[in-house]
Formats: C-alpha cells, structure tokens, sequence
C-alpha cells in the first residue's frame, strides 16, 4: 500500500502494522504544558495522538493550538475538527493553518449538539457535515484547490479520517452511511467505543461483505471503564453507546477499590478479542483523563512496542 | 403556517406600563390558527390587562381589533381613522404583521405580544412543531420527503449523526431524529438506496446568511 501523505499513522498502517492511536483532550485554560504532559504520557505507546475539539461542547483550548505543540514535540498529531463551530471560511483557513505546521491527519466529525456543553445558548454553525468536511479536505489535498475553485499553495497533506458509531440507529443504515463516508474519502475510521463486542464483529462483517474493508483502515474504540458507576452513565446517558448488561455486572461484581483495574482488564480482552478479527487494522484509546493507563492497555494487549516507520 | 407563542404577561406589562391608551392587535391568520393572537386571545389578554391596570389603580384604556392580515397593507389601513386614540400598539401577529404596522404607522410605537417561532404544523389538539426554516431551495425531493434543515438540530445534509438512538435526537428523547425518519420513509418508498447518494454542500446564500430575502414575480408586478 502506497502512501499519499508524510502521515506516521498512514505509515504505519501502509506497511501493514496494526495501528494505535490515542487522545488527549485539551485543558480548560491556557497551560500549554498541560498537553505536552499528556503526550508525553502516551507517545511511546501509539502512533498518533488525537486532540479532540471542545468535546461535549465544552469551550477549552483549541484543538489546532494543542496539535501545534505536539507536532513541535515530533509527534503525529490528529487534528480533531468538529463542523459545529466554523463555517467554511473557517473550516479551510484552519486547515491551511494546520498543515502550516505539517500537521498530517484530520479526523472529521460533526460534534456533539452545544446544548451538552457550557454554552448551551450559543449557536451552532454546520454550515457542512462531516462528510462534506471529509470531501472538503480531499478536494485541497488531492486537487490542491479550495471550495471556491482557487488554487492552493502548497497544499495540506492530510491523511483524512471520520468516525462512525456501529451502535448508533438505525442500524440498518450503519453500513452504508459507512460507504458513504468512503465514498466522500475517508480513509481511516476511528469507531465509538466498543463494549457490545458481538454488535461490532456483526457491523464488520456486513462492512466486510461489502467489500468496504479493504477501502479503509478501520481503528476499533476502546474507552476503560473506570467504575461500574461510569459504566452505568455511559449506557444511560451517552447517546449512541451501547454497554451490555453483563458488563455492568461485571464492573459491579468486583469491590470499588478493585474496579479500574478491572475496566482495564476489559479493554485489554477487547483489543486481545479484536485483533484477532478480520478488518480490524487498529485501535484508538480514548482513555478519557486517565491519559496514564494507555501505556498498560498498550503493553497488555501485546501492541507494544510501537514500529519504527521513516 | 408561522407558528407563535404569547409572551409572558409580565414582560407585556414592563413594556407597555407607561401608556394611558393601548390598542391591542390580533391577527386572523396564523396566529389565530395556533391560539396565539386571535380574536379570542386578544379578548383574554385586554381583560387580564384592565384587571391588572385597576388593581394598580391606574386608568388604562384598552381596546381591541383583530384584523384580517397584518401583513397586508390594504388590512392595517382598517384602523387607519382610530389609530390617533392610541398611545401604543401591542401586536399579537406574527413579527410578520408586527413589523408591518411599524412600519405603516410610524410615529406609533408598536410592541410585539408574542414571540414569533417558526413554521410549522398542528400536530396534535395544543402541540406544535417545526416544519420549514425557508431555506429558499428545498431538498425535500431527495430526502424522502423530511426536512433535515428544519428537523435535524445540526441540520445535517448527510444523517444521522452518532448521536440517534431509538429513533430520537441526542438533544432530547422528546425529540424524533430526522435521519431516522428520513430513513424510515426512503424504505417505504422503496428508495433506500438513494440514502447513499452524497448530498453536495449547500448553497446558504438563498437562506438567512445571504441577507434580507425578497421574492418577484414579474408576471404579477404593477
């Protein structure tokens, strides 16, 4: 597989490894330091790092400022660009920004509704979707234009990516919204995170009959659980996850004290389960401000240490 | 039809406190339909109005109309000769008709007595919902028939987001998701496969973002 795109996470997967990228959400303030700790604490462990843009809606530092300063640690950062907040005036003028600093990856996303955040009142802009965005950075990458028509200088090098929730409804379109999002470019599909392991495997092989698996590199989510009562609150009140009963059960059957190290043991048997499964080409820990537990899923499930790519 | 709402009694009597004669304005279209301004409610809220003024011990004159069309100039003529008598006038249209006789009688201030909302449709006896934004190129041909500008709350042009579950929003299980309608229709239609036609990015400029709309039919200009 060639690559288009100095991309260390399109590298890696190129030369047929499985793939690990992981997260760090940008802090409420100005503390540059605080993202440079974070990846500090994940960077032999994955790939790439991906830096989520005001997840939940929550105002923080800007994704594109966070993947600048790890960029400049010689990371491969993945820009997280939600279509919520910038229209696309916006949209491509970050882009150029990003690639300013041979910022490599974007995933595309339409991100969370503001009424979860703290800015609930605010206005959401969506003047595209996250396939339009996904389409948008394929047409300046590969065509070296911009929506309007102009030519770009120097053009961004992105590897471009997009999520997709096999757990989400209706399930019946789960597939071809999938398709459809190949169909738009992407080329790396970071999914929700995985509890209901037999709805994936099953969203994977219609994927794989398909024939859409050879089309793109497909990085299964994975988020530890940190207590039976995150788990109870992630099946309740996260629309579109799906965290089977017997998990809970499990997370509540072990004493409290105990129960972290038991959410880690779970993602460890997730990825174990998973490699093994054909399609899947990767994982994505979000291992949500607990940034310090990528390294032992890392090394528990064997991925670790990472390839060496030029 | 343009659905609207009455504002808070509160916040009706903080603006028009001051003036000692105030005719209030219903209108016989829309708002009448959706019992915001019609006939009926402008009777209800010129009586909660005096008894509020009396219990005051303030003398108010408030008198009542509900006219055919407040956004029809030949309409706000009707109260052209009575107009003079007022101090104020507080209009239960639409921000439509609101405007309009603002902007017909100039040097009378005009307050609005209902918050506009959108267009939509009587969904059932007292429920309402948005139907149309008035995005100025519909796209209901290839969406099975459902708006997403309107009924999506990120007005997605390719749905649904992760966010759907059991067929509702993730702002609101009160709330269906239009991609789930969307879908559920092309099924019906037998036209699910159009579900994995990329629709293009839209041109917003016939919606709000391209300004201050205006619509002319040459053929019926004068």
């Amino acid at each position: 597989m060639s690559v288009k795109t100095p991309s260390r996470l399109e590298k890696v997967l190129a030369a047929g490894h499985m793939a690990v990228t992981s997260e760090c959400g940008p802090p409420r303030g100005s503390d540059g330091d605080v993202v440079v700790k974070k990846a500090e604490l994940i960077k032999d462990y994955v790939d790439a790092i991906n830096v989520t843009d005001n997840q939940t809606s929550v105002a923080r530092m800007s994704s594109l400022a966070a993947c600048i300063r790890i960029r400049q640690m010689g990371l491969d950062p993945v820009l997280q660009m939600v279509t919520r907040d910038r229209n696309r005036i916006a949209i491509q003028s970050d882009i150029l920004g990003a690639a300013s600093f041979d910022i490599n990856n974007i995933l595309c996303l339409s991100g969370d509704h503001q009424s979860f955040g703290d800015n609930s009142k605010g206005q959401n802009v969506y003047d595209i979707d996250s396939m339009q965005l996904v389409q948008t950075v394929r047409m300046m990458r590969d065509e070296g234009k911009f929506l309007g028509g102009d030519d770009i200088a120097r053009p961004p090098q992105m590897f471009v990516g997009a999520a997709a929730n096999p757990f989400a409804d209706p399930f019946e379109i789960r597939v071809p919204r999938l398709a459809k999002k190949i169909a738009a470019g992407a080329e790396f599909i970071q999914t929700q995170c995985i509890y209901n392991l037999d709805k994936f495997e099953l969203w994977l092989k219609m994927a794989g009959d398909r024939g859409l698996l050879d089309k793109v590199a497909i990085l299964a989510g994975v988020t530890p659980l940190k207590s039976a009562g995150m788990a109870s609150y992630m099946k309740n009140k996260v629309p579109g996850m799906d965290v089977p009963d017997e998990l809970i059960k499990r997370m509540k059957g072990v004493a409290k004290e105990k129960q972290a190290d038991e959410g880690i043991k779970i993602s460890i048997e997730t990825i174990q389960r998973l490699k093994e499964i054909n399609g899947v080409k990767g994982f994505h820990i979000m291992a949500i401000e607990w940034e310090e537990k990528v390294a032992d899923i890392v090394k528990g499930s064997g991925l670790y240490p990472r390839p060496e790519v030029d | 039809m343009i659905v609207a709402q009455q504002k808070p009694i509160e916040e009706i009597i903080e603006e028009i406190k001051g003036y000692q004669k105030i005719l209030i304005a219903g209108c016989n279209e829309c708002v009448t339909v959706c019992e915001a301004g019609g006939k009926k409610e402008v009777a209800i809220l010129s009586s909660a109005l005096r008894m509020y003024f009396k219990n005051q011990g303030k003398d108010v004159v408030i008198d009542e109309v509900t006219l055919e069309r407040q956004c029809d100039r030949e309409y706000l003529e009707e109260i052209g000769n009575r107009v003079d008598q007022y101090d104020a006038i507080l209009s239960l249209a639409c921000g439509v008709g609101a405007q309009f006789m603002s902007e017909k009688y100039i040097e009378k201030p005009v307050y609005p007595g209902v918050n506009t909302c959108f267009m939509g449709a009587n969904e059932a006896r007292g429920v309402w919902t948005e139907r149309c934004q008035g995005c100025g190129e519909c796209i209901l041909a290839r969406t099975g028939g459902i708006c997403p500008v309107s009924r999506c709350a990120k007005r997605l042009f390719n749905g649904p987001c992760g966010g759907s579950t059991n067929g509702k929003c993730e702002i609101s299980k009160d709330v269906d998701c239009a991609w789930q309608l969307i879908v559920d229709h092309l099924k019906a239609l037998g036209r699910l496969d159009d579900y994995e036609k990329l629709m293009p990015i839209k041109d917003w400029s016939t919606e709000r973002a391209g300004g201050p709309r205006k619509v002319v039919k040459e053929d019926v200009e004068i």
